[in-house]
C-alpha cells in the first residue's frame, strides 16, 4: 500500500504557491530515489514531485505517486486535471520543470533509453504512423526497440489475434476506426513485453467486446507480475478493474492508495465527486424542466 | 442568423492568428504577397481604362471566365476547400436552409481568396470608367461575378464532398495537381505563343464566352460601354439565372449531404505483407529506413516531391530549347542532389506527433537519423547519378563528367548530413499528416524561412571545396580539377554525412522531448 506524498516543490522561488486545501494524508517523508516508503520492494513507477508549467498555467503542481510492482493502478481526475501531462513526464515524453520519475529504480530523465526499455506507453492524443498497415505499425514498434524480427513476427500475429484485428491487419491505419486505432496503438505498446505499462485513456472509443478483451489481457499481465497504470474518466471501470487508485485534480494528488482505502465506504464515484468538488448537480438549470 | 454566421467566420479567422505571434508574422508575409499580386491586378485593370474598348472587353471577359473556372476547379483538385464553415457542422442546429445558404455564401467572402476576388472584380469598374451606364454595368457585373465564383465553388465542393473525403482521391489529386503547377512556365509560354498566333481569334472567343454563365457577368461593363443595352440586359438575366440555379443545386445537394454523411472506409485487408520491413535489416535503423521509404511512396506530402523531380529535366530541356543552349542541363544533377537531400529537413516535422513512438520506444538518435538519411539516399542516389550523366548525352561535354559527379555526390552526402543535424533541432512548418501538400501549413512559417536560409548558407560553405574545383575547371579548361573533385566530393561528403548523422543523433538524444513538444504545438 502507498501513501501519497506532498512535499513542497524543491525549488521554491519559481514554485507556485501551495494550495490551501491540501489533503489531510500529507506526509513529510523525503523521497528516496526509486525507493518505496514501505522499504524493500522497489516501486514499478515512482513519481516524485513532478511539476510542469505551460506559460501562466500550472498544469502539474508537484505530483508524487508510488505505483507498487504488480499493481493495477488507476489514475482518475476531471478534464484538465494534469493526468496526461503527469504521465507524459513519467514516460520521458515531456521534460518536467521539477521532480523526477523512476521506473523500477531507473531514473527516466537520467537514463532515458534504459528506462524506456522497461516501459510500454500508450500516449493519448498523438498521431500514429498511419500510412503503415496495422501489422507494419506493430512490427515497426518492435523493431525500433531492437527486437529480433522473427520474435516480432510471432508476437504481432498473436497480438493482432488477441485484439481482434487480424482481419484488418493489412489495412492502412489511416483507414481504421477510432477504436481500432486505439487497439493498434495498444499492441504497439505491448510488443516488447514491458514490465510496466502506462496507458493514457486506453478504453476511449473502444467497443465493449474489445474493452473486455483488453481488460482480460491486462489482468493476466498483472497476474503474472506486470504493472499497469491507466488513466480514465470511467470511475466504475477503475473501481472494478484496479487494485490502486489516485485521484488527481488541479495538477495535484488529492488521494492515493488501494481502491478500498480511497473510496472508504462509498463508491469511488461518490468519493471522487466529494474530493474534487463540484457536486452541485441539482441546482440551477430549472428552465431545462420547462419544455 | 446570417449575421451570426458572418460573425462566426470572422471570429474563426481572427482566432486563427491568436495561436502564436510567429504565425501572425507568417500570415503577414502571405498577406503582403497577396496584396502585391492584387495591386498589380487592379492596377492592370484600371490601366485598361485607356485601352481600346474591344481589347478591354476581351481581357475582362476571358480573365473573369478563367477566375470562375478556377473557383470551381482549384478547391477540388487541391483539396484546399475552406471547410471552416463545413455545412455538416450545422446539422444539429436546425438553421432555416435559406438563411444557412445566404450566410455561408457571404461568409465565403471573408478570407483572402474571397476578398481578393471581390476586390479584383471591383477593379473592372475602373476599366469601364468611361460612361455612367458602363460603370454601373461593371459594378453590377463585378458583384454578380464574384457571387457566382463563391457559390459555384460551394456547389462543386458539396457535390464532391463524398469523393473528396475519400483518402485515395485526396492522395492522388493532391499529387497530380503538382504537375501542371511545376510546368507552369512551359505551359504559359505555350499559351502565350498560342495567343500570339490567334490574336484575332480571341475577341471572337470572348464574345462567345460572354454569352455563357462564365463570362456573362464580366461582359456587362463592355456591352454598356458599347451601347448594346439589349445584350447587357440578356446577360444580366443569364448571370442572375445562373446564380439562382446554382443556389438551387447547392440547396438540394446540401439537404442530401446533411442526411448522408460521406462514407469513408476501405475494405478490410488481411495481413501477411510486411513489405520493406521484411526486406531491410531488422535493426532499429533498418526499421526507420523501411518506414521512411514506405512514406516516400505512400504519403502524398513526400510523393509530391518525388513527382516534382522528373519535372526538372523537362523544365531545363524546355529552357534550353527556348534559349538555344543546353548548358543549363549540366546543373541538373547537383540541383537534384540538393533538392532531394534537403527534403529530409522536413522529415520529423512530417511525422508530427507520431514521433512519440520513436521517443517512447527509446530509439537512439543515431538510428533515427541514419534510417531517415539512408532511406532518402536509396531513392536519390540513382536519380542523381542518372541526372548527372544523362544531360551529357545532350551537351556532349564528357570532359565535365568527373567534376559533375564529384559535385553531385558531394552535394548529396553533405546535404543529407546537414539536413540530419538541422532537422534534429528545428522543426519546420509543413502540412499536417493527411492534409494536402498544398495546404497552408500551420505554425511558424517565419522561423522556417529563417532556419532554411541559414541552413542553405551553411551548405554552400560546406560545399566550397567542390564548387572551387568546378570553378578551376571552368577557368583552366583542363580535366585535372575534375578528377580531383571526383575523389574530393564523395569523400568529403561521406565524412560530413557521418559527422552530421552523429551530431544530429546526439542532439536528438538530448532534446527529443523538446522536439516532441514543438511538434505537438501543430496538430
Amino acid at each position: 500500500m502507498t501513501e501519497p506524498r506532498h512535499e513542497p516543490m524543491s525549488t521554491p522561488p519559481q514554485a507556485p504557491e501551495p494550495h490551501v486545501n491540501r489533503p489531510a494524508q500529507a506526509n513529510a517523508t523525503p523521497p528516496a530515489p526509486g525507493g518505496s516508503p514501505a522499504g524493500g520492494a522497489i516501486a514499478a513507477l515512482s513519481i516524485q514531485g513532478l511539476a510542469k508549467r505551460f506559460g501562466e498555467k500550472i498544469a502539474v503542481d508537484g505530483v508524487s505517486l508510488e505505483v507498487p510492482a504488480g499493481s493495477f493502478y488507476g489514475m482518475v481526475g476531471p478534464n484538465g486535471a494534469g493526468k496526461t501531462t503527469t504521465l507524459s513526464m513519467a514516460t520521458g515524453l515531456l521534460r518536467p520543470d521539477f521532480g523526477a520519475a523512476f521506473v523500477h529504480g531507473v531514473d527516466v530523465w537520467a537514463k532515458p533509453l534504459e528506462a524506456k526499455k522497461l516501459m510500454g506507453v500508450l500516449p493519448d492524443g498523438v498521431r500514429l504512423f498511419d500510412r503503415l498497415t496495422g501489422e507494419q505499425l506493430v512490427t515497426y514498434s518492435g523493431l525500433l526497440r531492437g527486437m529480433d524480427r522473427d520474435v516480432v513476427g510471432a508476437r504481432v500475429t498473436e497480438l493482432l489475434a488477441a485484439l481482434d484485428l487480424q482481419s484488418d491487419a493489412g489495412t492502412l491505419v489511416v483507414d481504421y476506426s477510432a477504436g481500432m486505432t486505439k487497439k493498434i496503438a495498444l499492441a504497439s505498446a505491448l510488443i516488447h513485453a514491458p514490465r510496466l505499462l502506462v496507458l493514457d485513456e486506453p478504453f476511449e472509443s473502444v467497443d465493449p467486446v474489445s474493452a473486455a478483451n483488453i481488460r482480460g489481457i491486462l489482468e493476466s499481465y498483472v497476474a503474472s507480475g506486470g504493472t499497469v497504470i491507466v488513466s480514465s474518466h470511467v470511475m466504475d471501470l477503475v473501481q472494478r478493474m484496479c487494485s490502486h487508485v489516485a485521484v488527481v485534480a488541479g495538477g495535484r494528488v488529492l488521494a492515493a492508495g488501494s481502491v478500498d482505502e480511497v473510496r472508504g465506504g462509498s463508491t469511488l464515484e461518490e468519493r471522487f465527486v466529494q474530493l474534487v468538488g463540484g457536486g452541485h448537480r441539482t441546482e440551477g438549470l430549472e428552465w431545462l424542466r420547462t419544455f | 442568423m446570417v449575421a451570426h454566421l458572418l460573425n462566426l467566420k470572422w471570429r474563426l479567422l481572427l482566432n486563427g492568428f491568436k495561436r502564436s505571434p510567429w504565425q501572425l508574422v507568417g500570415m503577414a508575409l502571405g498577406l503582403l504577397y497577396a496584396l502585391g499580386v492584387l495591386t498589380l491586378l487592379v492596377g492592370g485593370l484600371v490601366a485598361l481604362r485607356w485601352a481600346d474598348a474591344g481589347i478591354a472587353h476581351t481581357v475582362v471577359v476571358l480573365g473573369g471566365a478563367v477566375t470562375v473556372l478556377g473557383w470551381a476547379i482549384i478547391p477540388l483538385v487541391a483539396s484546399a476547400a475552406d471547410m471552416t464553415l463545413d455545412p455538416a457542422r450545422f446539422t444539429t442546429f436546425a438553421i432555416p436552409p435559406r438563411q444557412l445558404l445566404t450566410g455561408l455564401a457571404l461568409a465565403g467572402f471573408i478570407g483572402i481568396p474571397g476578398l481578393a476576388t471581390l476586390i479584383a472584380a471591383l477593379g473592372t469598374v475602373g476599366t469601364w470608367w468611361r460612361s455612367v451606364p458602363a460603370v454601373s454595368g461593371a459594378l453590377l457585373g463585378a458583384v454578380l461575378g464574384a457571387v457566382t465564383c463563391v457559390v459555384l465553388s460551394k456547389v462543386v465542393t458539396t457535390a464532391t464532398a463524398g469523393l473528396a473525403s475519400s483518402r485515395r482521391f485526396k492522395d492522388v489529386s493532391s499529387i497530380i495537381v503538382f504537375i501542371p503547377l511545376v510546368l507552369l512556365g512551359p505551359i504559359m509560354a505555350g499559351v502565350v505563343d498560342g495567343v500570339r498566333g490567334s490574336a484575332e481569334y480571341l475577341p471572337a472567343l470572348a464574345r462567345t464566352v460572354s454569352w455563357t454563365p462564365f463570362g456573362a457577368p464580366w461582359s456587362l461593363g463592355g456591352d454598356l460601354a458599347a451601347g448594346d443595352v439589349v445584350a447587357a440586359a440578356v446577360k444580366v438575366l443569364i448571370s442572375v439565372a445562373t446564380i439562382v440555379a446554382l443556389l438551387f443545386c447547392w440547396h438540394l445537394l446540401l439537404q442530401r449531404a446533411l442526411v448522408t454523411p460521406p462514407y469513408s472506409g476501405g475494405s478490410a485487408k488481411k495481413g501477411g505483407k510486411l513489405g520493406l520491413f521484411g526486406l531491410l535489416p531488422g535493426t532499429p535503423a533498418g526499421a526507420v529506413a523501411a518506414r521512411a521509404l514506405i512514406y516516400w511512396f505512400k504519403d502524398p506530402r513526400y510523393a509530391a516531391s518525388l513527382v516534382i523531380v522528373p519535372m526538372f529535366p523537362v523544365l531545363f530541356f524546355f529552357a534550353g530549347s527556348q534559349s538555344g543552349g543546353y548548358g543549363l542541363l549540366m546543373i541538373l544533377g547537383p540541383l537534384t542532389a540538393f533538392t532531394m537531400a534537403w527534403s529530409i529537413c522536413a522529415d520529423v516535422s512530417y511525422d508530427n506527433t507520431a514521433f512519440a513512438l520513436h521517443l517512447a520506444a527509446g530509439v537512439r538518435g543515431l538510428d533515427d537519423r541514419l534510417g531517415r538519411a539512408l532511406a532518402c539516399l536509396a531513392i536519390s542516389l540513382p536519380v542523381v547519378l542518372l541526372f548527372t550523366v544523362a544531360p551529357l548525352f545532350v551537351t556532349g561535354d564528357w570532359h565535365w563528367l568527373p567534376n559533375l559527379l564529384g559535385l553531385s555526390l558531394g552535394t548529396l552526402f553533405t546535404g543529407l548530413g546537414l539536413a540530419s543535424v538541422i532537422s534534429a533541432r528545428y522543426n519546420i512548418a509543413v502540412p499536417l499528416p493527411g492534409d494536402s501538400p498544398f495546404k497552408k501549413p500551420p505554425g511558424n512559417v517565419a522561423q522556417t524561412l529563417a532556419v532554411q536560409a541559414v541552413g542553405m548558407g551553411l551548405l554552400a560553405l560546406l560545399l566550397v571545396p567542390e564548387l572551387a574545383l568546378v570553378a578551376v575547371q571552368a577557368f583552366s579548361g583542363g580535366p585535372e580539377a575534375g578528377w580531383i573533385n571526383l575523389a574530393v566530393g564523395p569523400l568529403l561528403g561521406l565524412v560530413l554525412f557521418v559527422l552530421g548523422v552523429r551530431l544530429g543523433g546526439k542532439w536528438l538524444d538530448a532534446r527529443g522531448p523538446e522536439m516532441f513538444a514543438q511538434l505537438s504545438v501543430n496538430r
